[in-house]
């Protein structure tokens, strides 16, 4: 599903915020990222989703060599991935529906269909209720439900998280890491980025390490 | 298909309530495109009128062919039946060397006088009139060169060299109107284009947003298209709304200019075809402007 295999990633800075970085996340796996902030988590989750090209390696997502995909190829392989973000990336005017719906609408699927999925995705984060107002008048844990629901409506094999409890207190964020752990046993392969410890050890999932740029934990193509 | 132009009809309603929320910006740029589009619509309509008052007018161009005196009535019919073959020739008529003499007699007062020479110095001659669409002076100078060489023809004259400069001179205003027309298309195109930058800017985080997703540039483009092309229609329709409020402003006073000249011409206004023209203009104008800007701008918001 996920293989990285001696990816390096320079910025034009002259930052190398990656070096040589090898790992597996097989099909239907659950994992964590972890490391500290300046790690290269980010780094590490933009390159799979494509907002940054690597610099030297491999790097192969649903098969497919990213680092080789046009510019006209890059929509329809965001498609197939979800992505979860620390700051939710809601659109404030729109209400909580058209959010979720929004990866739908990109994809051009009809309004039936979009109601009806939207709506399965916003009773799995428990929303269903809170579907017509704005994310503004949701709390950060139902903000970020509202986000999550979004990154899984396109039922997308790959879900990715950066930080995605970051802003939430311990119990809001289990709340989060359980709702992930859940698509997981549904077949969707999951890679959460985090820094909180706690969740490793309450799951006990894979756990891959970057310690500046370089994985120092779970690499190497070494499998659970 | 459906589908396809449900989506096309959500886009458009989505782009016309991201107009309506910022009126101010949205009746401010809507007023200059109108004022820019109505400037060389109103000088268009009236070098349009006056070519017509050139025409109506009866200052027509009108040639006469003064005919050889040896020339046989024959010849004189088949000149004449030559000449109505053409397109650009209305009619012709023959005014025999005794007719010509007749209207002498009356016109000159010297009736006793040619009496005298014995025999008829007139020459027979071909008045031509020409078709409203062919009296263009190159038509007209064309032919009376034609006409000179023909060995039946004594000569051939066009005497109206004010026609041929009224021509000349609208010609030299249509010019400036074509490069008026431009440079004006060229302002819309940049306020467009800035009202566009503006909105692409005010919408950076859901354009970052919608990238992330897997939205197409073509999808994320759409709206702002359609903005443009709103714009610019609206801007159209206005211009339509001036040039109208304007023709009827100047009205009185061209029929008390026309009045003073015994002129019974009836100026043109808003056509249907100026119309379409018009919103033609204005939302391929809005469209441009708005790819334009589109372009450039989606280009540079890609997703951190």
């Amino acid at each position: 599903m996920i293989r990285f295999t001696q990816v390096s990633k320079r910025y034009e800075s002259g930052h190398d915020a990656l070096t040589n970085v090898s790992f597996i996340v097989k099909k239907q796996e659950m994992a964590f990222l972890i490391g500290r902030s300046g790690a290269g988590k980010s780094t590490l989750l933009k390159l799979i989703t494509r907002v940054e090209n690597i610099t030297r390696g491999q790097l192969l997502v649903n098969d497919r060599n990213i680092g080789r995909i046009t510019k006209r190829q890059i929509p329809g392989f965001r498609r197939e991935v979800g992505v979860v973000f620390q700051d939710h990336k809601l659109l404030h005017d729109r209400t909580v529906f058209d959010n979720v719906a929004l990866p739908l609408v990109v994809a051009g699927v009809g309004h039936r269909e979009t109601s009806r999925r939207v709506r399965a995705a916003l009773d799995k984060v428990d929303l269903l209720d809170k579907e017509r107002l704005y994310p503004i008048m949701l709390s950060g844990g139902e903000q970020q439900r509202v986000g999550i629901a979004r990154a899984v409506v396109n039922r997308p094999p790959l879900l990715l998280a950066d930080e995605p409890t970051g802003n939430l207190d311990p119990q809001l964020s289990d709340e989060i890491m359980d709702i992930f752990h859940q698509f997981n046993q549904f077949g969707v392969t999951v890679l959460v980025a985090t820094h909180e410890y706690r969740h490793i050890d309450r799951l006990g999932k894979r756990v891959l390490e970057l310690d500046h740029g370089r994985m120092v934990r779970g690499g190497n193509g070494e499998e659970i | 298909m459906i589908g396809y132009f449900l989506r096309h009809a959500q886009v458009l309603l989505a782009s016309l309530g991201q107009l309506a929320r910022a009126p101010g910006s949205t009746v401010m740029t809507v007023c200059a495109i109108g004022i820019t589009l109505a400037l060389p619509t109103l000088l268009y309509l009236m070098v349009d009128n006056i070519k017509s008052m050139s025409h109506s007018w009866q200052g027509r161009p009108q040639v006469s062919v003064f005919l050889k005196q040896h020339v046989s009535t024959e010849g004189i019919e088949s000149l004449q039946r030559n000449l109505l073959q053409r397109a650009e020739i209305k009619s012709s008529q023959l005014i025999t060397s005794d007719q010509a003499l007749e209207e002498f007699k009356k016109q000159s007062g010297f009736g006793r006088a040619l009496d005298l020479l014995g025999e008829n110095p007139l020459p027979a001659s071909i008045v031509i009139q020409f078709n409203d669409d062919h009296s263009f002076p190159s038509i007209v100078e064309g032919l009376v060169e034609e006409l000179r060489s023909r060995p039946e023809v004594d000569f051939a004259q066009w005497d109206m060299a004010w026609v041929k400069r009224l021509h000349v001179i609208l010609k030299l205003v249509q010019r400036a109107v074509i490069v008026l027309a431009t440079l004006l298309g060229l302002a819309v195109v940049i306020i467009i284009s800035n009202t566009i930058r503006l909105a692409i800017l005010n919408r950076r985080d859901e354009i970052e947003i919608m990238k992330l997703i897997g939205a197409t540039d073509r999808f994320i483009r759409r709206p702002f298209l359609y903005g443009g092309v709103i714009q610019g229609l609206l801007g159209a329709l206005f211009a339509v709304a001036i040039v109208i409020v304007c023709l009827k402003l100047l009205d009185g006073p061209v029929v008390e200019l026309l009045d003073l000249y015994r002129g019974t011409f009836t100026a043109s206004g808003v056509t249907g075809r100026t119309f379409s023209l018009l919103l033609a203009a204005g939302s391929g104008l809005g469209w441009l402007a708005a790819r334009a800007a589109v372009g450039r701008y989606l280009r540079q918001i890609e997703p951190k």
